[in-house]
């Protein structure tokens, strides 16, 4: 994940792009989820540039995007704190902690703080029912997480980006 | 081969391969329906056509199930009613109530079938869409609230019109319609035509009402309130207030429109002959040079806009003549200002057009002179009708009277430019009887006048041959490109965004299936066949506007304001 615009994302965009045949449909999901892996979100620039390739209109692709919730369209920030929402991690109190984080961090879910330090997303399943509620901090997993233990990990956190 | 089902107890003739549903409508059997478009496959997403079939232990949705030999159906037992009375109070839950201020009301399919289905409170009570109200859009306005999600849209936008500036955005509870990026309609794809308009079941979609505006500049005294309506509105007008339509109407409506209270009544039909000439006078002097590239028609303000935004190589082909609507306009605010001796700025002009895209060019770019506009606002057939009856006008008992010199007269060509191909038949005519000096047999371009998306055909006017191509609706712009790089000239394009023309156009009353379509298409056929002027060069009309031409200033005399210019449009596609 990176931070950064214009010519350089540019290139990278075009890179990605390339390594895919023109107006392969079926591309379209794993193309998007290369360029989301690359550069933390899908700007409008590569979705405009992903549908002259593949031969689809911007509309679908968007609408296609919005549908999963590994996409955002808004960079991600320094760190990018995924919730798991899914029925067996909401029977253990995600919400909770997405009350929690959305008052720690002063950021609704989807979106990223002003300073672009935090990001946070809600998804649906992570595939750790047993171990709910999940949350990934940078891909790192943390199970069996409580709401009382958002203030201590986000002071945490913060203190890394601080000091980093 | 026909087998026979058992339908609620009753044995009926069903043919092998049809569904369900249609075996059932053949039969006199209704049930109600709410995504299904006719001539479109079927998606059962609604799942308001639900019947019970024995041996089943679903509910099988009747729209898109093939009709079997065994198959005993009940399509009104207790448990496919609750069925569908339960879809329709989800549908409702959320639902903003307020049928008296909407513009569907009494019109509406939800209302329909809510009443149908007898339901009488609100059972089921969810959470309020957030209201969005997009009304960026020049032509077509989305409230986003009274959106039933059934996708219509999207898919007239995605099959029909190929622009696909519509889809669903989100999923679950947080899905909705929207454009790429969820951004405003002013900045998408949309070409305006209002095909979506059209198969709305709600009032989720709708034009722009200019009623408003209009009725304003009906109570001012200082300025003169000009109307120009196209050939075909009496026609809707006739559709949309239950009338029978017949030829004398055209002339009632300009009663109708001066007891309304507009001063001058005016035709488009005029507009459209001078814009045959022109794009005649282009197309000849293109034959002449032997300039092989195609002369591309560009009346449709929906296909110019298309063109811009994704074909913009060919826009040095496109004609610059202004579509009728335009020429109209701008004669009125500067030959008919002159002889009525008022500033042009003092004269309000309406026009009312079977298009939505129509609403837009009057605020293209290019349409204007001098910081006027060449038409101020638009109307559409439905809110003419709605106009006629807000002012409480008897239309059975009015007068017949004729419109108004110098836009008053057309020829039978400027009806025929309603339809697809109907321009490029009238351009072929006039093109012939200027080379040839008689008058070419009507019948001349029969072969343009099919059902296809793409029809093409070669005619010899006068020892010149001339190619011509009709792209009736933008489905068949892919059979003229393939034709055009198997290497085959044309020397005149002429597209339609709308299947079938002006007379399918997103301003004109809902039509049921595509019999309505080719009754319009009758009515001009006959007046193409029963009037007097063929050739727009002979209209009286059309011969005493160019004498006054002529004796105009510079500009207007050389015909340049009937011309307009393109450009590239950088939208997001």
């Amino acid at each position: 994940m990176c931070w950064y615009f214009g010519q350089e994302m540019t290139e990278d965009i075009e890179n990605i792009i390339t390594k895919y045949r023109q107006g392969r449909r079926e591309d379209l999901i794993p193309l998007l989820q290369e360029i989301q892996e690359r550069l933390g979100h899908l700007p409008e620039e590569a979705i405009i540039r992903v549908g002259s390739h593949l031969g689809l209109s911007t509309t679908k692709i968007y609408g296609l995007a919005t549908f999963y919730d590994q996409f955002r369209f808004i960079p991600s920030g320094r760190i990018h704190i995924s919730v798991c929402h899914g029925t067996s991690c909401f029977m253990n109190g995600s919400q909770g902690i997405i009350d929690k984080l959305t008052e720690e961090l002063k950021t609704a879910p989807g979106q990223t703080s002003r300073n672009g330090n935090f990001s946070f997303d809600i998804v649906t399943c992570m595939g750790g029912c047993y171990h709910g509620p999940v949350i990934t901090v940078n891909d790192e997993y943390h199970i069996h997480v409580s709401q009382d233990q958002i203030p201590e990990l986000i002071r945490k956190l913060k203190y890394i980006i601080e000091n980093d | 081969m026909l087998f026979t089902i058992h339908v609620n107890n009753r044995k009926i003739k069903a043919e092998k391969g049809e569904t369900i549903l249609s075996a059932l409508n053949r039969n006199g059997i209704i049930i109600p329906t709410l995504c299904r478009m006719k001539e479109f496959t079927p998606t059962g997403a609604c799942r308001m056509c639900v019947v019970e079939v024995e041996g089943k232990e679903r509910l099988v949705t009747a729209c898109s199930q093939p009709v079997e030999e065994w198959m005993r159906i009940r399509t009104h037992s207790p448990r496919v009613i609750t069925a569908r009375k339960t879809i329709v109070e989800l549908l409702l839950s959320n639902h903003p109530d307020d049928c008296l201020y909407c513009d569907r009301n009494l019109n509406c399919e939800l209302q329909n079938l809510s009443e149908e289905l007898n339901i009488r409170e609100r059972r089921i009570k969810g959470k309020k869409i957030k209201p969005r109200l997009d009304q960026s859009s020049p032509a077509i306005v989305r409230e986003l609230a009274k959106c039933i999600l059934c996708g219509r849209c999207v898919r007239v936008c995605e099959e029909v019109i190929t622009c696909t500036s519509l889809d669903f955005i989100n999923r679950g509870g947080q899905t909705h319609i929207g454009t790429a990026m969820d951004k405003d309609f002013n900045f998408s794809s949309c070409i305006q035509c209002g095909q979506c308009v059209l198969v709305c079941p709600t009032g989720a979609l709708h034009e722009k009402y200019n009623i408003t505006e209009v009725q304003e500049y009906l109570n001012k005294h200082d300025v003169v309130k000009a109307i120009q309506y196209s050939p075909f509105v009496p026609a809707g007008i006739a559709e949309e207030l239950g009338i029978r339509y017949n030829k004398d109407f055209d002339k009632n409506l300009n009663a109708i429109l001066r007891k309304i209270g507009f001063d001058k009544v005016y035709s488009t039909g005029t507009g459209t002959d001078i814009c045959i000439s022109e794009l005649a006078d282009q197309l000849s002097a293109k034959l002449e040079k032997n300039d092989e590239s195609p002369l591309y028609i560009t009346a449709c303000p929906a296909w110019v806009k298309f063109a811009e935004q994704s074909m913009p190589d060919i826009i040095p082909c496109l004609s610059t003549v202004k579509s009728p609507q335009q020429i109209a306009g701008v004669l009125i605010k500067t030959m008919v200002a002159g002889q009525l001796k008022v500033q042009p700025d003092k004269i309000f002009s309406v026009s009312v057009s079977p298009c939505m895209a129509m609403k837009y060019e009057a605020r293209r770019d290019g349409m204007m002179r001098k910081g006027i506009s060449d038409v101020d606002s638009v109307l559409t057939v439905r809110e003419l009708a709605r106009l006629i009856r807000l002012y409480g006008i008897d239309v059975y008992n009015t007068a017949r009277e004729p419109a108004d010199e110098p836009l008053a007269g057309r020829s039978s060509s400027a009806v025929l430019a309603e339809l697809s191909g109907g321009l490029a038949e009238g351009v072929v005519r006039l093109v012939s009887y200027r080379l040839s000096g008689k008058e070419p047999d009507r019948q001349l371009l029969k072969k343009i006048r099919g059902s296809g998306s793409f029809r093409d055909c070669t005619v010899k006017a006068g020892g010149t041959e001339i190619r011509v191509a009709v792209v009736d609706g933008l489905t068949g712009l892919e059979k003229l490109t393939n034709a055009l790089q198997a290497g085959t000239k044309y020397n005149l394009v002429e597209v339609m965004a709308c299947p079938g023309g002006c007379i399918h156009g997103g301003g004109l009353p809902k039509i049921a299936s595509r019999d309505d379509l080719k009754n319009r298409a009758r009515l001009i056929w006959q007046s193409d066949e029963t009037e007097a002027i063929s050739i727009p060069e002979k209209s009286p009309s059309f011969l005493s506007l160019c004498d006054k031409l002529a004796n105009e200033n510079m500009e207007i005399s050389d015909k340049r304001i009937f011309h307009t210019h393109f450009e590239r449009k950088d939208v997001l596609l």
